[in-house]
């Protein structure tokens, strides 16, 4: 469903170092990525403050052309084939909305189905749907700029999934969450995955996150692939410590590779 | 082309009804086209009020030359103006959300925040040129041209808005410069261009050709020789102007996403 082959990605920063004078730095944000992510899988895709994970996701989603290397996401080429791949893929971006600020939340959903084309039927069911679970009922006619983060969050998963993609990536999705949200939105993806066979992809800082949802995990350090496997192999990866957290903690330490 | 045109007027009516529900926003909006616009009109007037002519034209053409500008800046302004301000989409981050949809960004770039009382300055353009045309006697031999110069100046004007828009992919800072070419041109395209004198004119011939917009196809109209003696033909250039510029703004707007660079957060 997922799949990258050596993908790279730069980004040439300047700095002023004088009045004049520029310096330019190449940072390699992806380098020498390659996985695989079936479909029906549910992988939590960990690594450090800027390791490369926001720079994957928008490379799978079309956002941002990688620099070298080949990217498919449903049989597609995001970068070329953007507003096909769009009608596949589902994305929320737990930073930022991606609803309109001014709009209600019911309206940018009407807009949604208008932009994805979802017949009208089809796209009421699949509303009330997610209303009910994600409980979206008490503020749909709310504009987004005045909606909580929590209750944002829930809007934008919900517009993520109005089309019924076949693959969900979602970037931070629990960030900010309280842990009564964060609960919700944990059960909501496990039954999307579990019911209805979509693909999720989710980097997360919350190991809460990996521990209760993710079958598989990618960690990225620097760009480049450091560990995959399931939780249980993670686990293995530093015998005699117990906690999730601490076994993070070291492959984050450990020495980056160069 | 008619499902963009679709998206657009789909799209540009959830707007408008956005926009109901800021009634005093929208009624400032208007007053304040009025009376810029008014007050446009008015520095005419004042120009003939001492002199008989401004730059060998009479008041009526004058007002034909700044009501077909205004046309042409005004609908190209309420369709495309927000093109533009990519730079601000950019920065803040809102452009990877139109990324994701499967629908094109300069469409929902352009649309956002659609209004109707954006109008009033494509309102009071055609009424100029209304009163402009009633005092100058235009052949229909000529008068056909009214319409195609209209349109191919809302095409150019569109163009370099997009030109503008595809630089601020790499440059998030450069709507100040693009505005000099936009406004500037707006500016600049309503009076004669005789006015300004001829390095000007062939400036804005050959290298940003906004004399297609008007004053080319005008002098057509008006049945008017060139006052700085460029050949007769280029009169009935408008219109490959303006497709060759759009092709150019189109693949200058392809190659600025292809390098488009998102946020680092
Ligand atoms: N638009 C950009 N311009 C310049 N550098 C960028 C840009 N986007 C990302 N980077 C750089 O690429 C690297 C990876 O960034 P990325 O956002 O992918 O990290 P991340 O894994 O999502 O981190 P975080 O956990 O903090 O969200 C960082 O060094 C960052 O500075
Ligand atoms: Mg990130």
């Amino acid at each position: 469903m997922i799949e990258l082959d050596e993908v790279g990605r730069t980004f040439t920063v300047s700095r002023r170092t004088g009045v004049l004078r520029r310096e330019r730095r190449v940072v390699h944000a992806v380098r020498d990525l390659s996985f695989t992510v079936a479909a029906g899988e549910f992988v939590g895709y960990l690594g450090p403050n800027g390791a490369g994970k926001s720079t994957t996701i928008k490379m799978l989603t079309g956002i941002l052309t990688p620099s070298v290397g080949r990217v498919r996401v449903a049989g597609l080429d995001p970068s070329r084939r953007r507003t096909a791949l769009a009608r596949r893929i589902g994305v929320v971006f737990g930073q930022r909305t991606t609803l309109w600020w001014d709009l209600p939340l019911k309206d940018s959903f009407q807009l949604i189905r208008h932009l994805y084309k979802v017949d009208r039927e089809a796209f009421h069911r699949r509303l009330d749907e997610l209303c009910e679970v994600l409980e979206l009922g008490a503020f749909l006619a709310t504009p987004v700029r005045q909606l909580s983060l929590g209750q944002r969050m829930r809007g934008d998963i919900a517009a993520a999934l109005l089309h019924d993609p076949a693959v969900l990536v979602l970037d931070e999705p629990t960030i900010g969450l309280d842990v009564v949200s964060k609960a919700a939105v944990r059960g909501f993806l496990r039954g999307l995955n579990a019911e209805r066979g979509t693909t999720v992809l989710l980097t997360t800082h919350d190991l809460g996150d990996i521990e209760r949802l993710c079958r598989r995990v990618m960690l990225i350090d620097h760009g480049t692939l450091a560990f995959d496997g399931t939780v249980e192999d993670l686990m293995a990866t530093a015998p005699g410590e117990t906690s999730i957290e601490e076994v993070v903690t070291r492959l984050y330490t450990r020495a980056a590779p160069s | 082309m008619p499902r963009i045109v679709r998206l657009y007027g789909l799209l540009a009516w959830v707007w408008v009804r956005a926009a109901a529900q800021y009634p005093v926003s929208a009624a400032l909006l208007m007053i304040g086209s009025v009376v810029t616009t008014g007050l446009d009109v008015a520095a005419i007037f004042i120009i003939f009020r001492h002199t008989g002519s401004l730059g060998g034209f009479t008041l009526p053409e004058v007002m034909f030359l700044y009501g077909t500008a205004g046309l042409s800046f005004g609908i190209a302004d309420l369709l495309f103006g927000n093109v533009e301000r990519l730079g601000r989409h950019v920065r803040a981050g809102s452009l990877d959300a139109m990324l994701i949809r499967p629908a094109s960004p300069f469409v929902q770039i352009a649309v956002e925040r659609f209004s109707f009382q954006r109008i009033g300055r494509t309102a009071q353009a055609a009424i100029v040129l209304w009163i402009g045309l009633a005092g100058v006697s235009v052949p229909w031999q000529r008068a056909w041209m009214i319409p195609v110069m209209v349109a191919c100046g809302v095409v150019i004007f569109a163009a370099v808005w997009t030109f503008a828009g595809a630089v601020q992919f790499l440059l998030t800072d450069a709507p100040e410069v693009a505005n000099a070419f936009t406004y500037g041109g707006g500016q600049l395209t309503q009076y004669p261009l005789s006015v300004y004198g001829a390095d000007l004119v062939r400036a804005v011939t050959f290298i940003v050709p906004l004399a297609f917009v008007n004053w080319q196809p005008g002098l057509f109209v008006l049945g008017r020789p060139d006052p700085i003696g460029l050949p007769h033909w280029l009169r009935f250039l408008g219109p490959v102007v303006a497709l060759a510029l759009a092709a150019l703004a189109a693949l200058a707007w392809r190659a600025g996403l292809r390098r488009y660079r998102s946020t680092g957060s």
